[in-house]
């Protein structure tokens, strides 16, 4: 179908998205990868020059950088299990035949359409502050204790505000899933005497592999790069209970100015996400082909 | 649905379905509450939910302190202009890869998403500084130019999938009864396409309203759009529950409201073609 002038067209129709992105990603790079050699701190402007791979060294020998990793780790695989599992329920229970489905459905993908800050502020105050946010209500009217959620359990807090964000995304491709599946598959199992689990199991649950790879890939893209909720709800704290990889990256540069360390945090953490990247896309790109 | 099901299995579903869905819902649904309290009410104990005094006044009070409309405007225009741009370079190129295919295509569209997964923090100094010798930072310009390259790779993947779904035949065909490439694309493949692009400029318009790093990165007055705006209520305003809820409720609301008459058109766009 492809003539040569056709092929010679695509090109370069493709060229300026290609040509912008790899300026988009190699410019900043570039200069991450220089500033990361060097002496470069806002507070002492005279110390300049080469220091040997000093940044790298600094920011990943620096007793939190083991801790971020992991946390950025349990943020995101946290994040995907609950939204993956509560979504396969949730996209069950709004399948089954109920009485307006319709106001469900705009309902549950609400959360969806809600900025990060305000989503974080929202959660923060008034419903995690343990002396008047409606845990701590619900607390006293228990007659317990309240408890102090982002002081006491901060990287489970902000799991739990993730989660609420992406929860609608994961239902609703599951449910469009889900409803893609023929009741006649169903309805042959049942008569086969297979039980609601098995049906569940055998035949749901591969249907769903697609969505849930979908779901896996985007969510993953995006939960990478949480920031924005830690930096309002816990900054990182208490200690560096809810610091992640970018959280330390912006504490490095905008609160200690020190851009050397931050730029090498940088290039050590694209490193890491291209891993993750590159996993991933193996493993989905071998799933989207067929 | 060939399915029979009882009334009374119905109704428990219903009520089971309704339960979930008013839980993640009531974050919002308090906060839209909360924001029509005066602010002693607010921070009754125990809450009141609907029995207070209903009053705007935190709505006028929160204009007063920032002039709200200002920051709506520079959302308006940083959406809308990030997904036109976005849609003018996506568009051709998701053109080429669906019907002029090369061996590379899958594993360009894979580095495309791929750029997405590198944490924008790592390159904010270096980003900061050239906006900064280029006179882009918190200019409405600048911010459209970030956001169409954010978004860019999603909308380019969106339009694929939905253009590899149109027979090629039938621009062939176009193409034989002698339509340039360009009228082939704009009169033949856009109006066909036009469900599949609708979706993917919603989704882009709710993605650049919403993206919090470099708009609050980037701005400070000039170009902050509505995520600045509430930024700026985190402390020690974020105590006056009232007021922060009246803020939240303004900043959330435009977006809420498209989303939800858009709700079915978006959710096909979501799937990135890949669930039918």
């Amino acid at each position: 179908m492809a003539t040569q002038s056709s092929r010679s067209a695509a090109r370069l129709m493709l060229s300026p998205t290609v040509i912008l992105l790899l300026v988009w990603m190699i410019v900043p790079l570039a200069m991450t990868l220089w500033f990361s050699l060097k002496r470069y701190n806002l507070l002492y402007p005279d110390r300049t020059g080469f220091n040997d791979f000093g940044n790298y060294t600094r920011f990943v020998l620096s007793p939190a950088f083991g801790g971020a990793v992991v946390n950025t780790l349990i943020l995101v695989v946290g994040v995907l299990v609950i939204t993956v599992v509560l979504g396969i329920l949730i996209a069950l229970l709004i399948d089954q035949p109920i009485w307006g489905q319709g106001i469900v459905r705009i309902l549950v993908i609400s959360p969806f359409f809600i900025m990060p800050p305000v989503a974080a502020l929202i959660w923060k105050n008034m419903f995690m502050n343990p002396t008047n946010g409606l845990f701590a209500e619900a607390a006293k009217l228990l007659g317990m204790a309240p408890i102090d959620f982002l002081g006491q359990a901060p990287l489970a807090s902000i799991i739990l505000i993730v989660a609420w964000q992406w929860l609608p995304f994961a239902t609703l491709i599951l449910l469009t899933a889900l409803q893609s599946l023929s009741s006649e598959e169903l309805e042959a199992a049942e008569m086969d005497g297979a039980g609601a689990i098995q049906r569940f199991w055998y035949i749901m649950l591969p249907h769903l592999a697609r969505a849930i790879t979908v779901v896996v890939l985007i969510q993953t893209i995006f939960l990478l790069g949480i920031f924005g909720e830690i930096l309002v709800t816990t900054n990182g704290g208490p200690g560096t209970a809810s610091t992640t990889l970018p959280y330390l990256i912006y504490k490095e540069a905008l609160l200690d100015f020190d851009v050397g360390t931050a730029a090498a945090g940088g290039v050590v953490a694209v490193i890491l996400a291209n891993i993750v990247a590159f996993f991933l896309m193996r493993a989905i790109g071998k799933n989207l082909d067929a | 649905m060939a399915r029979h099901i009882s009334t009374q299995r119905r109704a428990l579903n219903t009520a089971s379905a309704w339960t979930v869905a008013l839980i993640l819902f009531f974050p919002i649904l308090w906060t839209v509450l909360t924001s029509f309290k005066p602010e002693a009410q607010a921070v009754a104990s125990p809450p009141i939910f609907l029995g207070f005094d209903w009053t705007l006044q935190n709505y006028v009070d929160v204009n007063e302190q920032r002039d709200y409309f200002r920051y709506f405007v520079n959302s308006i225009i940083i959406a809308l202009g990030s997904t036109a741009f976005g849609l003018v370079l996506a568009v051709p190129a998701a053109w080429s890869m669906a019907f002029v295919p090369g061996r590379k295509t899958k594993d360009l569209l894979m580095w495309m998403l791929s750029t997405k997964m590198m944490p924008a923090v790592g390159v904010l100094v270096p980003i900061y500084l050239l906006f900064k010798t280029l006179g882009l930072l918190d200019t409405r310009f600048g911010m459209v130019l970030v956001l169409t390259l954010m978004n860019l790779p999603i909308i380019v993947w969106m339009l694929y999938t939905y253009f590899k779904e149109i027979p090629g035949e039938i621009l062939e065909a176009a193409r034989m009864d002698g339509a340039s490439l360009r009228s082939e694309i704009l009169y033949v493949l856009t109006p066909m396409a036009v469900p599949g692009i609708a979706s993917t400029v919603l989704l882009n318009i709710i993605l650049a309203w919403n993206e919090a790093f470099w708009t609050i990165n980037l701005t400070v007055t000039d170009a902050a759009p509505l995520t600045k705006f509430i930024a700026g209520f985190s402390s020690p305003q974020g105590l006056f529950y009232a007021k922060l809820s009246a803020a939240s409720t303004m900043a959330i609301a435009p977006i809420l409201i498209m989303g939800w008459f858009s709700q079915k058109q978006l959710v096909r766009g979501l799937t990135f073609g890949a669930v039918k």
